[in-house]
């Protein structure tokens, strides 16, 4: 039996599950929010609180992750990539990408295929894990 | 030194809803389902496979104290326990849809990879499962 915390948690992981199959689609709060059986701004400060990070920037890190995989492991060009992801703005994508990962998606691309490891570990493990501060690591 | 793994265990939070989902859903079968007194000791496996179990272990005492089983309810069921298995198939696409249709949440759609075609799915507490069609080798 699970406690009602658990409970929570386990509709904001269903929530969050929607979000990584869902990266491409536009960010759907009032549907995330009927996951979890929430009010939407109740959704967003629960999700919060649980995952460390809002809906909006788990996406946006989750698109970035898709994307850098992408770039590696397909031939499309930058800028179906950049669409393929669900970014509508190509010099979005391209700020955001470069204040995620330190490298222009160009010379992210260079590093070649990656390894064939299951989707979930590639999901979770290559997500980048910091958000804005990789330029400024790279540039100290 | 060793031969095979024979038992690996995750954690789950009600063992008659894992033994619904386990069994009933994904169709792995029982192994053993005994109550020692100090814990119920559930497995399950493969059909045709006794070989290898999985122990589908409740965190709680006298394992550990409440605080911490609640620590462990806690990460699992935000998908952050750890415990994961995974299970081949020779229909990954066929297994998507039959296991889909019984209403597992699907994680991941089927995807080819270097390995083969899996796919990801979740149990009701949170550990993730993936279902692969693997080549051989």
């Amino acid at each position: 039996m699970m406690t009602p915390g658990e409970q929570t948690n386990r509709l904001l992981l269903r929530a969050r599950d929607r979000i990584d199959r869902d990266y491409a689609k536009p960010l759907d709060i009032p549907a995330l929010a009927r996951i979890a059986l929430a009010s939407e701004a109740h959704f967003i400060r629960s999700f919060r609180r649980t995952f460390g990070e809002t809906p909006h920037r788990y996406l946006q890190r989750r698109r970035v992750e898709r994307a850098m995989w992408l770039l590696r492991a397909t031939e499309r060009s930058v800028s179906e990539v950049c669409l393929d992801v669900g970014f509508t703005s190509f010099a979005t994508f391209s700020r955001t990408f470069r204040e995620i990962v330190g490298e222009s998606p160009s010379s992210y691309r260079t590093q070649g295929p990656p390894p064939a490891v299951p989707t979930c570990f590639e999901k979770a493990w290559s997500r980048p894990s910091s958000f804005g501060q990789a330029g400024r690591v790279a540039a100290t | 030194m060793y031969t095979r793994i024979n038992l690996s265990s995750v954690f789950v939070l009600d063992q008659d809803e894992a033994l619904d989902f386990y069994v009933g859903k994904l169709g792995l079968e029982v192994d053993t389902d005994a109550d020692l007194g100090f814990m119920r000791w559930l497995t399950v496996r493969v059909p045709g496979d006794p070989g290898r179990k999985i122990l589908l272990e409740r965190p709680g005492p006298p394992s550990m104290p409440e605080e911490t089983a609640a620590q462990v309810g806690d990460l699992l069921t935000k998908g952050a326990a750890g415990g994961w298995i995974g299970l081949a198939t020779d229909d990954a696409q066929q297994t998507y849809e039959t296991l889909k249709g019984r209403g597992v949440e699907i994680t991941d759609e089927p995807t080819q990879k270097g390995y083969g075609i899996d796919f990801g799915i979740r149990d009701p507490f949170g550990n993730k499962l993936r279902i692969g069609q693997l080549h051989e080798g």
